[in-house]
């Protein structure tokens, strides 16, 4: 039943996020020109003869007019070629392909484990509003907030792997040869990374909660004799799920990104660690196209969010 | 409760507004938390100031005797890898992490600010384009537009930070953008333009400092993002390079060491949590005393 004035929410939506999407695939190719010195010379390699920069001047386009250069880059990329890394001659696109699945699976399991444990703590908060739980509760989340996940990451190494020995320390399976084993490898990562989203889901949900059972409809349905277990699902979740929504998308974002240096503790090949490892060696078309791949990712996402969203917001069906 | 007409009532006293020392010391006696985190605040950067007569060896002094060596009398929190003195490397590495997260928080409030106030005040086609352009930063993944600015800009602790900074911008500008739609409404901007004065006057003298209380919380925050970026880029080894120290770098060695000396990877860890819940609690409180709605609470 989706009404006209969703369909025409939704179109509008698609529309607004394709300019940030083509403004975003600039940004990343600017981000390249802010490298100094010629890009040609760079690579070339070292000791290369004018003639081998000016060949390579001439393939890579770099004699072109700035936006003709973007415009090409631009063009290749939607098509899949993302060029080739420096170092190892692999192409951008395989780099990514290759990694990508593993940092993915990674943020996608500590953004389920946020929802699964902060949702929980975030209702048990609200409904004991003001007590001593609560206080215990939002006060571990603030501790949460600003734990840094790669070093919470080290302290479950050193707990879970090296003295039990209950997890992998380091290392990862890809998901796609067995995806048993990845899950396994994947565990202390999601741990470490799940820290932020707990607190930021149990707190959100917490306030959203306490405001609603504040409001004047739900304590008419107190006075009407409703179990406050009722009140609570039908009439407090439900409102908030559409807020929840939104959270958890950004979450995942955040964890996706947080990923980055956790994989650098886990040593996960995953497509953070390739980012770093292209900085450091100065690989940029490896910069360049996985960033592109995280950006693209990251705002698809909001888009399908803010989709979802509007498809569920009951609100928005009225007029 | 009688309700007093106007005339009954008692003629108002000549009400002044305290001097700044005087409403901040009641503040922080309203507000523990605040008192607390401030305190805490102090005394970190205070060390970090005073690091080099505070701290009992230099943090670069190697001494091949002491390697990995526990806590002991002469060496609090033991040695490193390279017999260098724990205790002083962490209050030397505070130094840097703290410079680090301020200077972070400068270069997004320089570029945040102006970008802001000009998107707000101008309206039309100018903030459609720098809106655009707000929203198309926001939406990158900030830690990995950190290290990909950084990668371009050239590795070091400077360079990464004015990354981060430019990846804060956008929050600031944005924040500042809304409170100036709201500002540049008001009567007492309309009465100095009608005044004549010029839109940098207007903008400077009128809409900034009634604009700007929602930046100083959100930068109190920031300076924590911060705190927790520069750890992140120096464990990556994007920051602060040797032989310089911070507490990010001293993370990722006490990494290498972890089964052997486990606590010297606790203590720089600890210590961006303090500094990083500190700086979060106090833009809490801030948020609280400068929001109207609020007043009175805490």
């Amino acid at each position: 039943m989706v009404t006209r004035v969703k369909q025409r929410m939704v179109m509008s939506r698609l529309l607004q996020a394709l300019p940030i999407l083509v403004l975003a695939t600039f940004i990343v190719f600017c981000l390249m020109q802010l490298i100094p010195g010629d890009i040609a010379v760079t690579l070339a390699g070292e000791n290369a003869s004018q003639e081998r920069i000016e060949q390579i001047r001439e393939a890579y386009g770099l004699n072109q007019p700035f936006l003709a250069q973007y415009g090409q880059w631009l063009w290749h990329a939607v098509t899949g070629d993302l060029g080739t890394a420096l170092l190892s001659g692999e192409p951008v696109a395989q780099t990514i392909a290759r990694t990508f699945p593993n940092t993915l699976l990674v943020a996608l399991y500590a953004t389920i484990l946020s929802v699964l444990i902060g949702v929980p703590l975030g209702i048990l908060a609200a409904t004991r509003s003001g007590s001593k739980l609560d206080g215990a509760i939002m006060g571990t989340a603030s501790l949460g907030v600003a734990l840094p996940n790669f070093w919470f990451g080290m302290i479950l190494v050193l707990f879970f792997a090296l003295t039990l020995r209950w997890f992998p320390a380091t290392g990862f399976v890809s998901p796609f040869e067995d995806f048993s084993q990845a899950l396994w490898y994947a565990t202390l990562p999601a741990l470490a990374l799940c820290t932020n989203g707990i607190a930021e889901v149990a707190r959100q949900l917490r306030s959203s909660l306490v405001e609603i059972q504040s409001s004047q409809h739900v304590r008419t349905l107190h006075a009407k004799g409703l179990s406050p277990a009722r009140i609570l699902w039908l009439h407090g979740l439900k409102n908030v799920s559409v807020n929840l929504l939104t959270v958890v998308g950004l979450l995942f974002n955040k964890i996706l990104a947080a990923t980055v240096v956790v994989e650098a503790v886990f040593a996960i090949p995953g497509i953070g660690s390739s980012i770093v490892k292209a900085v450091l060696e100065g690989d940029f078309p490896v910069v360049q196209g996985a960033v592109l791949a995280m950006v693209v990712t990251v705002i698809l996402i909001n888009l399908v969010t803010d989709l979802l969203c509007t498809l569920l917001d009951p609100r928005i069906n009225a007029s | 409760m009688t309700h007093l007409t106007l005339s009954e009532a008692e003629p108002l006293p000549h009400w002044e507004e305290p001097a700044l020392p005087v409403r901040l010391l009641r503040w922080l006696r309203r507000d523990p938390r605040a008192a607390i985190s401030l305190g805490i605040l102090v005394i970190i950067l205070g060390a970090a100031l005073l690091a080099p007569w505070i701290a009992p060896y230099s943090p670069t002094d190697q001494n091949g005797e002491l390697i990995l060596a526990g806590p002991s009398a002469a060496h609090w929190l033991g040695t490193d890898d390279l017999g260098r003195d724990v205790l002083s490397r962490l209050i030397h590495g505070g130094a840097n992490s703290l410079y680090a997260a301020l200077l972070a928080v400068s270069v997004a409030l320089v570029i945040g600010l102006p970008l802001g106030l000009i998107a707000g005040f101008a309206g039309g086609w100018v903030d459609t384009v720098i809106s655009r352009l707000i929203d198309t930063f926001l939406s990158f993944p900030a830690i990995i537009l950190a290290v990909a600015v950084t990668g371009a800009m050239g590795i070091g602790l400077t360079n990464a930070m004015i990354s981060v900074g430019l990846v804060f911008a956008p929050q600031i500008a944005r924040l500042i953008r809304a409170r100036t739609l709201v500002v540049r409404q008001e009567l007492y901007v309309d009465a100095a333009r009608c005044f004549g004065a010029s839109p940098a006057r207007l903008l400077i003298k009128h809409v900034l400092p009634n604009a700007v209380q929602p930046v100083i919380v959100q930068s109190t925050l920031l300076l924590a993002v911060a705190l927790l970026a520069e750890a992140s880029l120096s464990f990556l080894g994007l920051g602060v390079q040797l032989p310089e120290v911070s507490w990010g770098s001293m993370i990722a060695r006490g990494y290498l060491y972890m089964s052997i000396v486990p606590e010297q990877m606790y203590a720089p860890g600890v210590l961006i949590m303090i500094t990083a819940v500190a700086f979060n609690t106090l833009g809490e409180s801030l948020r609280a005393a400068l929001d109207p709605t609020t007043q009175g609470h805490g």
